[in-house]
This record gives C-alpha cells, sequence and structure tokens, in this order.
C-alpha cells in the first residue's frame, strides 16, 4: 500500500502552526494593495474605449446617404452562424449597380469572429468597438439596415487598423 | 463505327461527330465555352484545343506499330479545337496534356483579360461556367495590368433579358440560339477585336416566345432576366425537380426558391420532351400564381361569410352536407391540372363509393398558344392522364356542357370542384350562386371560392408530389419545391443551407407555410366516411394502386418515372433508352 502523509501538521511549519503572524502576514499584503494604483475601472460611468483591432458590433459602413455594400451576399455565405441575411435589388445608377434593400444581422447568432469583415470586397461591413449590446427580446436582436449603417468618420481606427494588418 | 483514343482511353464514338461529342458521350469532359449539343458549332471560343494525332503511316499505306505492338501516333504540331474536329478512325486525343492544358489556361487568360472581375456583384456568380474554369482551367491570377476595355452595361434586349457587353465574352450562344432554335434573326456580331459585342439589329427586339433561354445557355452573366435580375444569390436557394404546368407539353422543369419563395423556374433537360429549353410564359407565368393570392387554409361559409377553420371541421362540414344529396344530384367536375393520382382517387370516389356519374371536366384550349415548337394548344397539365383515368363512363351522367341547363332545372344542387381553373370560365360563375352546395379545392383567391360554400386550400403544383401525363402520353414524376405543413417532413426535397439551418427566430424561417393539401388526402377522408375504407398513407401508395387497377399505368412506378425521367402510357416496363443529359453550367451544391 503506498501511503502518504499529507496531514497538516506536516504540511505547516512552527510559525505557520502559530496562526496568528500568518494573519498578520496576509493583512499586511491587502494594506499594501491599498496604496497601490488601482486597475479597476468604474464600468458603466467609466467606458473602454478598445483599439482598432477589437472585434466589436458588425456594421455597415456608409458614406453619406450610401452605403458601401453592394449586397453580393458573401457575408451571409461565408458566415458561420448564419446571422446575415442580404437581399439585393437594382439600383438607378450604373456605377454601382446593386444595393442592399434589406440587410439584417442576428445578434444572438452573430460570434464576432470578422469572417464577414474579412470576405467583404468593398470594406463595407466591418467589426465596430460597439461591445455593449443589450436587447429586450429575441426580434431585438435582429438589426436592420438603419441600425447597422455607421458613418465613415467613426470607424477610421478599424479601417485604418485592416489597412495596417489585413 | 470508329473507334478513338482520348486520354489513352479507348472510346468507341459515331462517325460524323466531333471529338468533344464523343467525349462527352463517355463522361469525359473538355473544357468549353461556345459549344452547346443544340446549337450549331461556330469554334470561337477556342477553350476546348486538344492534341490531335494519327497513327503514322508506311508509304503502302499500313500502319506503323512499336515493337509492342502499339500505335506510332504522329501529333499535329498545332492543337486543334475539338468541337469542330471531326473524328477519324484510330484518332488520338489528349486533352490534359502539358500543352492542351497551357493552351487552354490562355485562353482562359485571354477571354478575363477584359471581363470585370465583379464577380460579387454579378448575377451569374455561383452557377458561372467562366468562374468554374477560371477555377479549374487556369493560371489562377491575372498578369494584366492595363485598364479594361468598357462596354455598354443593362442594355435591355426585349420585354425579359438585358444585356450586360462587360461580362460577354462573345461565345455567340445567344445569337446561335435566337437564329437557330427560336428562328428569330435579330442579334449579330458588331465590331472587331477586343471591341466586339453582340447587338440587336436596329428596331429589334429579342421577343420570341422563348427568349429567356439565352439567360441559361449564356455561360456568363451578361444576359440576366429581368424578372429575376438581382432578386437572390443562387446559392440560397434550392432547386427542386418539377414539372411545368403551363400547358401540355410537360416541360421538365427546376424551381427555384428562397424563404418559401418561388422565385425562379428554369428548364431541366429531358431528350425526349422539352431537350433543353422551355417557353417564357412557363417562366413567368406560374411565379405570381403560387406566391400571391392564396387560399392558406380551409374556409367554411357560416352566415353568408367565409372562414378559416380546422381541416377536421372543414371536411366533417363538407361531409355533412354531401350526405344531404342524392348521388345524381352532386356535379363532380374534375382537373386536368390535378395529378393523376388525385384525378385516380377523385373518380374512384364519385364512381364507387358516392355511386355518381355526374364527373366530367372541362378542356382548355387555346389555339393562339401553340406553336410547332413546345407550346401546346391544350393548357392544361394532364388531360391524357385525366382522360385515361376517367374512361369513357360518362354515358349515363351530366356533362359539362349540360350543367348550366340541368341547374336550371334543379336536377343539379351541389357542385364539388377540383379544377383550379374554374374561375376562368366566367358564364358558368353566376349559376354557383343557384346552388345550394359548392365545394371547391382552390390554392388562389378567385370568384369561385367568393361563391363556395366550403373551401379545400389546395397545395399548387410546386407544394405538391404526383405524376402528371403530357399529350404526347409521358407520365412524369414532380417533387415538391416549397413547403407546406402537410409536407413540412417531406423526405427528399432539396434544401438550402438557410432552410436546413434557420431557427424559430430567424425572420426567414418565419414566412407563411400553407395550411395546404393535396386533393387525395382530402377525398380520402371524406370517402372513409362513406365507408370506403381507404388507407393511403401517401402518394405513392394511392400511385401504385392505380398502376394496378389502370392498365396503360401498368409497372409504372416512381422511382422508375424518376430514373429514365417520365415513361410513356403503356410501356411501363419498356422504358425509352436513357440519355446523357447536357448541362452547361449550373449551380453546385
Amino acid at each position: 500500500m503506498n501511503i502518504t502523509k499529507n496531514t497538516e501538521a506536516e504540511r505547516l511549519n512552527f510559525w505557520e502552526r502559530m496562526y496568528l503572524p500568518e494573519i498578520a502576514r496576509g493583512l499586511g499584503l491587502t494594506f499594501r494593495q491599498m496604496f497601490k494604483p488601482s486597475f479597476v475601472r468604474q464600468y458603466p460611468e467609466e467606458k473602454w474605449e478598445p483599439t482598432g483591432s477589437y472585434r466589436g458590433r458588425p456594421v455597415l459602413v456608409a458614406e453619406g446617404n450610401d452605403e458601401r455594400c453592394v449586397a453580393c451576399g458573401l457575408c451571409a455565405r461565408v458566415c458561420p452562424a448564419l446571422a446575415i441575411q442580404v437581399q439585393a435589388s437594382e439600383t438607378l445608377d450604373l456605377s454601382k449597380e446593386r444595393f442592399p434593400v434589406l440587410f439584417e444581422i442576428n445578434m444572438l447568432r452573430c460570434i464576432y469572429c470578422g469572417f464577414c469583415e474579412e470576405v467583404c470586397p468593398e470594406e463595407a461591413i466591418i467589426m465596430s468597438k460597439d461591445y455593449e449590446l443589450v436587447f429586450k427580446s429575441q426580434k431585438e436582436a435582429i438589426l436592420g439596415k438603419e441600425q447597422l449603417r455607421v458613418p465613415v468618420e467613426q470607424l477610421q481606427d478599424r479601417l485604418e487598423f485592416l489597412r495596417q494588418y489585413r | 463505327m470508329p473507334n478513338i483514343y482520348i486520354d489513352g482511353k479507348k472510346v468507341e464514338a459515331k462517325d460524323g461527330q466531333t471529338i468533344i461529342e464523343a467525349a462527352f458521350q463517355n463522361g469525359i469532359n473538355i473544357p468549353h465555352f461556345c459549344w452547346h449539343p443544340e446549337l450549331s458549332v461556330s469554334g470561337n471560343c477556342r477553350m476546348c484545343l486538344v492534341e490531335v494525332g494519327m497513327p503514322k503511316k508506311f508509304a503502302d499505306g499500313s500502319i506503323e506499330r512499336d515493337e509492342n505492338g502499339h500505335f506510332v501516333v504522329g501529333y499535329f504540331p498545332k492543337l486543334q479545337i475539338a468541337c469542330s474536329t471531326q473524328i477519324s478512325d484510330n484518332m488520338h486525343v489528349k486533352t490534359v496534356s502539358e500543352n492542351a492544358v497551357k493552351a487552354q489556361e490562355s485562353v482562359s487568360e485571354f477571354i478575363l483579360i477584359n471581363h470585370p472581375l465583379d464577380c460579387p456583384i454579378c448575377d451569374e456568380a455561383g452557377q458561372c461556367k467562366l468562374q468554374e474554369y477560371a477555377f479549374n482551367h487556369s493560371r489562377g491570377e491575372s498578369r494584366f495590368e492595363e485598364t479594361k476595355n468598357h462596354n455598354v452595361k443593362r442594355v435591355s434586349w426585349g420585354p425579359n433579358v438585358i444585356f450586360d457587353g462587360e461580362r460577354c465574352i462573345t461565345c455567340s450562344r445567344c445569337i446561335r440560339f435566337s437564329n437557330e432554335v427560336a428562328n428569330q434573326e435579330v442579334l449579330t456580331f458588331a465590331q472587331r477585336g477586343d471591341k466586339v459585342t453582340i447587338q440587336l439589329f436596329e428596331g429589334t427586339q429579342l421577343d420570341n416566345p422563348y427568349s429567356m433561354n439565352v439567360i441559361d445557355i449564356c455561360p456568363v452573366g451578361a444576359l440576366t432576366s429581368k424578372d429575376f435580375r438581382f432578386k437572390s444569390r443562387v446559392w440560397d436557394m434550392s432547386f427542386n425537380e418539377s414539372i411545368c404546368n403551363s400547358c401540355g407539353k410537360g416541360c421538365n422543369i427546376k424551381v427555384g426558391v428562397r424563404n418559401n419563395e418561388v422565385l425562379r423556374i428554369e428548364p431541366r433537360p429531358n431528350h425526349y420532351v422539352n431537350n433543353h429549353w422551355m417557353c417564357d410564359y412557363g417562366r413567368l407565368n406560374p411565379i405570381d400564381k403560387i406566391n400571391e393570392k392564396r387560399v392558406l387554409s380551409p374556409m367554411v361559409k357560416v352566415n353568408g361569410k367565409l372562414s378559416d377553420t380546422t381541416w377536421d371541421n372543414a371536411i366533417s362540414t363538407a361531409i355533412e352536407k354531401l350526405k344531404k344529396f342524392k348521388p345524381s344530384e352532386v356535379m363532380f367536375v374534375g382537373s386536368a391540372f390535378a395529378t393523376n393520382e388525385d384525378n385516380y382517387l377523385y373518380s374512384k370516389f364519385v364512381k364507387t363509393v358516392f355511386k355518381s356519374h355526374n364527373l366530367d371536366s372541362f378542356v382548355y384550349i387555346n389555339e393562339s398558344f401553340a406553336d410547332k415548337k413546345l407550346r401546346v394548344s391544350d393548357k392544361t397539365p394532364n388531360s391524357t392522364g385525366m382522360k385515361e383515368i376517367y374512361g369513357n363512363t360518362n354515358t349515363h351522367g351530366v356533362e359539362i356542357s349540360l350543367l348550366k341547363e340541368k341547374i336550371d332545372h334543379h336536377n343539379i344542387k351541389a357542385i364539388y370542384i377540383i379544377d383550379d381553373n374554374f374561375a376562368s370560365k366566367t358564364d358558368f360563375i353566376p349559376y354557383l350562386d343557384k346552388l345550394e352546395l359548392v365545394i371547391v379545392h382552390s390554392s388562389n383567391h378567385n370568384a369561385v371560392t367568393d361563391r363556395a360554400h366550403i373551401v379545400f386550400a389546395l397545395s399548387n403544383f410546386a407544394e405538391n408530389e404526383g405524376t402528371i401525363t403530357n399529350i404526347n402520353k409521358r407520365v412524369q414524376h414532380f417533387a415538391p419545391a416549397l413547403t407546406t405543413k402537410e409536407n413540412l417532413r417531406f423526405m427528399g426535397m432539396k434544401m438550402s443551407r438557410l432552410d436546413k439551418f434557420g431557427a424559430n427566430n430567424d425572420r426567414w424561417t418565419n414566412h407563411d407555410t400553407r395550411d395546404t393539401k393535396a386533393i387525395w388526402s382530402v377525398i380520402q377522408k371524406i370517402a372513409n366516411s362513406f365507408n370506403a375504407n381507404w388507407s393511403f398513407s401517401s402518394v405513392k401508395d394511392v400511385f401504385e394502386d392505380l398502376t394496378h387497377h389502370i392498365e396503360s399505368f401498368k409497372g409504372m412506378t416512381y422511382n422508375s418515372l424518376k430514373e429514365y425521367q417520365g415513361l410513356v402510357l403503356g410501356k411501363g416496363t419498356n422504358p425509352d433508352k436513357k440519355v446523357k443529359n447536357y448541362e452547361s453550367h449550373y449551380m453546385k451544391p
């Protein structure tokens, strides 16, 4: 039989077994931390600003009144979670040819993998810094085109990041 | 029968065949854009370049052989195009040799020089021959750094077709189709060199009844349908095999569906019926009828107003009311739009269970619809099958031509209609008001359903399974493309990725699933209340029963109908020879 003794008396040395000195040591650590700089963020009041590399909620890049999206449907095709649904229609001007009449992302399905951004030929869908996503119902979590459109000026960090590292 | 050797494989060919035809018949695919088995050879895409050689001969004409007895082949120094090189005995062809592959890749690169790389916005993407070949038969990257040629875009060629000059690779399939098959000579090449484009002659339009076939045969996205353009990506759609029900020809079709909505109908090759083509009417006309103004659930008239009800309630009301009438007082209107199975069970119910002789149906003949190609004057898909099943037993009953008179004289007090198109017989509609009971199976809301006492929501051909018999007596099977509450778990239905993985909270699954039923399942319930004791669990069972009772259908099964693409009446065990179908390009799942 392979019996090893591992009682408390065996593990602890004399001073540790005395108990009180250890209490003092532990409190000492606690009090030292109080005077060190704090890393805690007062979250709801104090918000965190992610860097360009952060993959938050995917958004559609809007330039003026138009979005860049040509409704090619590649993001919907590549999406491993089937979160994106796109329906195209024909534009009046010839240069762009098509635009999305319907663009929906089901945020309950989205896994923030960024494949949609990677596959997009127009740099029209990119990951934003938006990480605060709260919904009251399943229906509300399906974001339509109007909720997804974000002006290009607000997305400069991410676009810059993509230009550098993609 | 000359023998030729393709990539070292001995292949039997027929005299006068070209290399590409012989290869196709033997399952060897030589890349090509402009060649189409039903069109003349133009040989202008140069994609099918292959190495061709003949055995060397001595001066006395005898064939030179090496020490193993093999031919000593002398290959021609220049490559030949397989689509216009006729075979001769002992010809040797290399389709994947180094030279041939290099040539094919170069041609592919040439074609791609002025082809815009905008697959993401092109409607053909996903089922494009050029896209496919760019993967399989090209270098994989472009060396062309100069600016591409620009050309006309979005030019209307006619009521249904739009042309995009930039995407065109000038294979001339559309020109040859409209000249040779549709017999409308309006298209031609214009300009030269890299400016070459396809144009209509001045003042003409591509408006023949078969114009939309050019969209299918176009190997790129240069020709698109005005109706379908940009509506959906092909990979979001499912394509189920069906039969066109717009006329008696019974063209084989594929029904393109996204989110339980029919978006597009396109032909499916069948050598014995429609070859590769179908008419524009058959493509466009059924779509609205399937998607719009549908009867979504059964309805019963209560206090003069139709209201939705359950199937059990509607059927029991129908039974209760039918039992109040003598068999001779009820007129049964059959339908040449319904399937063989539906008509079979209907006539069986009328003749053996309800014991009435009053079974007749309308004919829908429109001479102006017919032409010498595919369209026929009989506008019903299943008149041949219906006549075969009903037989000539209507001698004692009321004929449809006498119906108005009999209603006026109160000989007929009730009517049971399975004819979905009854509303088009406008002169009969006022007579429905005079009847005590009108039961109708209808897929769409129309003048007849307004006057009916009981409306059974009917699955139409896109939601149904069954067989129909075309005017050439060919029995063909079709499968459902749309889900209803009845066929929600239909085995073998092709589904798109969205259909397969949709959850309850996805918006695309929240399309209306119609509560419609096929005629036979309703008739069976009614008949069983008249002590018929039928126990058909599926339409397949009904068909099996049909083949046992009706001589000309003997020996047919759904499997054999699918395998041989339809069987001719009376030849259930003697099918037509199978023909290898050519499909130029299609969505690969």
